[in-house]
C-alpha cells in the first residue's frame, strides 16, 4: 500500500464551469476517496419566498439555474397551480412541453461541448455549441430571452407562438438534427473517444439505485426511471419511451444522453403536431393555501419541488431538491479507483450544475 | 471504432467560413420580440405605481407628488413584467440592449405637463 496524499480538486478548475471542491485522497495515481464540500454560490433563494410575493417569485425560481430555468419556473408555477386549483389551458401546456423539451437539447448540447472540451478535443466542442446556438435563436425569437425565459407563468404562459414560427422551428429541427447526427457519430465512434469514457466510472444498477442516483445516470445503468412517463404538462398525450443503458460507464451516459437529444426532437414534432388552438392563460384569483409536492424531469433528472403556502400572497416555504446533488453521493462512487487524470470527466459526467444544488 | 470521423464535418467548415459575427463591423440583429430594455413615454404615465410595486428587484421607483418615475437599469431584470401590468401601456420593452454604465444611477423621467419639470425634462430620451 502506497503512501496517501490528499489532492485539492477545485474550486476554481479549468473543467468546472461552476465551483465545487473535492478533497482527493491518492494513493499513487489512484483516488481512493473524495470528499466534497459545496456551498461557494449560496444565494438564499429558498428564504427569498419570505420577501417577494407568489407571483414575483416565478421570476426568482428561474433564476436557480441558468441551463433548466424554464423547468424551475415549470416546476414552481405547476405547484402552485396545484395549491389553487388551476387548470391551465391545454395549448399552454404544449408550449410548457414544446419549451421544456427545447430546454433539455440546448441543455444537452451544453454538455457534449464540456465533455468534448474535458477530452481535449476542441473543434468537436465549437462544433457542439455552434449546434446549441440555433436552439438558443429559437428561445429569442419565442420567448424573447435567450438563457432566462421568464415566459412560465402562474396559470399559463405568457406568450404564444404562431403556426407559422412553428412551422419554422420544424424546419430548423430538420436541420438541427442533420447537423447533429453527424457530430454525436464522433461521441459515440471516434477510437480517441471512446478510449477516454468506456469501461470509466462504472456505476452498477444496484449501486446506482442505492444511492438515489437520477436521470440520465440512472438511466445509463439500467433504472427505469424518467419522470416524463408520469404524464405532467402534455408528456401524457406523447408517444415516448425512457432511454436505457446497461453499461453504466460514461460512455453509457454519454449515449444516453445523446439519444435523448434525438427523443427530445421527436417529442417536439409530435407537439408540433398535436398543439390545439385556443387560450394560452387563465386568470389566477386569491392566494394559495395548503402544499404540494412536484416532481419533473430535468436534462439532469428528477428535480423536487416542494410549496407550502398560508394563504397569504407570502408563501411559507419552497424547497427544491435538484438533480445534481441527488447525483453527488454517486459521482463520489464512480470516483473510487479511477485515475486522477480520468477526475475531470468523471465529475462532468454527471453534468453538474453547482447554482442548481446550492441554490 | 473509426479514426476519421470528424472529417466531414471539419471540411465542410473550411469552406464555410466563420459561423460567428464579426461583432463591430457587422452587428446581429435582435428579434423583434427581444428583451433589451424599459422605456416609458412618459406623457402618458398616471403614476399609479403598479410597476414598481409588482417589479420582482424593486428596480422603479415614483413620486407621485413629483411626477417623476425612475428605473435603475442595473437592478433591472428584464422581465417585462411592468409592461404587461401598465394599465395605460407607456412601458414598453424594446429590444435594443441597455448601453454599458460606469456609474450606478437611476434614470429619471419627468412629465412635462408638471411646470416644474419643464426645464429638466428630456422626454423620452434621456434622464432628467
Amino acid at each position: 500500500m502506497g503512501k496517501e496524499t490528499v489532492i485539492p480538486f477545485g474550486p476554481q478548475h479549468p473543467v468546472l464551469p461552476e465551483p465545487i471542491h473535492l478533497d482527493l485522497v491518492l494513493e499513487d495515481e489512484t483516488v481512493v476517496e473524495a470528499i466534497p464540500s459545496i456551498g461557494y454560490i449560496h444565494r438564499g433563494l429558498e428564504k427569498l419566498v419570505e420577501k417577494k410575493d407568489f407571483q414575483q417569485y416565478t421570476y426568482v425560481a428561474e433564476r436557480i439555474c441558468g441551463i433548466c430555468s424554464f423547468m424551475h419556473g415549470m416546476g414552481y408555477c405547476m405547484s402552485v397551480e396545484s395549491i389553487m386549483g388551476v387548470q391551465i389551458p391545454e395549448r399552454a401546456e404544449f408550449l410548457r412541453t414544446i419549451w421544456a423539451e427545447l430546454s433539455r437539447l440546448h441543455s444537452h448540447m451544453l454538455w457534449l461541448g464540456l465533455l468534448a472540451d474535458a477530452l481535449g478535443f476542441e473543434s468537436l466542442f465549437m462544433h457542439s455549441w455552434r449546434l446549441r446556438e440555433q436552439i438558443l435563436d429559437i428561445f429569442e425569437e419565442t420567448t424573447s430571452g435567450r438563457v432566462i425565459f421568464s415566459v412560465c407563468d402562474i396559470g399559463g404562459v405568457r406568450k404564444d407562438i404562431d403556426s407559422e414560427t412553428l412551422k419554422k422551428i420544424n424546419s430548423i429541427l430538420d436541420g438541427f438534427e442533420q447537423e447533429v447526427s453527424e457530430i454525436t457519430k464522433v461521441f459515440l465512434n471516434d477510437s480517441s473517444v471512446i478510449l477516454r469514457t468506456q469501461g470509466l466510472g462504472v456505476l452498477s444498477q444496484q449501486a446506482a439505485f442505492d444511492l438515489g442516483a437520477v436521470g440520465p445516470m440512472a438511466r445509463a445503468s439500467g433504472i427505469d426511471i424518467d419522470m416524463r412517463k408520469s404524464g405532467y404538462a402534455a408528456y401524457g398525450r406523447l408517444k415516448m419511451e425512457p432511454i436505457l443503458e446497461t453499461a453504466g460507464d460514461c460512455y453509457a451516459r454519454t449515449s444516453v444522453r445523446i439519444k435523448e437529444v434525438f427523443q427530445s426532437l421527436d417529442l417536439i414534432r409530435q407537439c408540433i403536431a398535436l398543439i390545439p388552438e385556443g387560450e394560452i392563460k387563465v386568470k389566477v384569483m386569491g392566494n394559495p393555501k395548503g402544499e404540494y409536492f412536484t416532481r419533473l424531469e430535468q436534462p439532469r433528472g428528477e428535480v423536487l419541488y416542494y410549496v407550502k403556502a398560508n394563504g397569504t400572497k407570502f408563501l411559507d416555504r419552497v424547497r427544491v431538491r435538484t438533480p445534481t446533488f441527488a447525483n453527488i453521493p454517486a459521482l463520489l462512487e464512480t470516483l473510487k479507483g479511477c485515475q486522477l487524470a480520468d477526475v475531470p470527466v468523471l465529475i462532468l459526467t454527471i453534468d453538474p450544475c453547482i447554482s442548481c444544488t446550492e441554490r | 471504432m473509426s479514426f476519421f470521423s470528424m472529417t466531414k464535418t471539419l471540411i465542410k467548415s473550411i469552406f464555410h467560413g466563420p459561423y460567428t459575427v464579426k461583432y463591430p463591423l457587422e452587428k446581429k440583429e435582435s428579434f423583434p420580440a427581444s428583451r433589451g430594455r424599459i422605456e416609458i413615454n412618459i406623457q402618458d404615465c398616471i403614476f399609479c405605481g403598479l410597476c414598481a410595486r409588482r417589479c420582482p428587484t424593486g428596480a422603479i421607483n415614483i413620486e407621485k407628488a413629483e411626477s417623476r418615475w425612475s428605473i435603475n437599469r442595473l437592478r433591472c431584470i428584464q422581465c417585462s413584467y411592468c409592461s404587461e401590468v401598465c394599465p395605460k401601456k407607456c412601458l414598453k420593452m424594446s429590444n435594443n440592449y441597455t448601453a454599458p454604465s460606469f456609474e450606478n444611477v437611476e434614470d429619471e423621467y419627468c412629465n412635462a405637463r408638471v411646470p416644474d419639470n419643464k426645464e429638466n425634462n428630456r422626454n423620452i430620451a434621456g434622464a432628467c
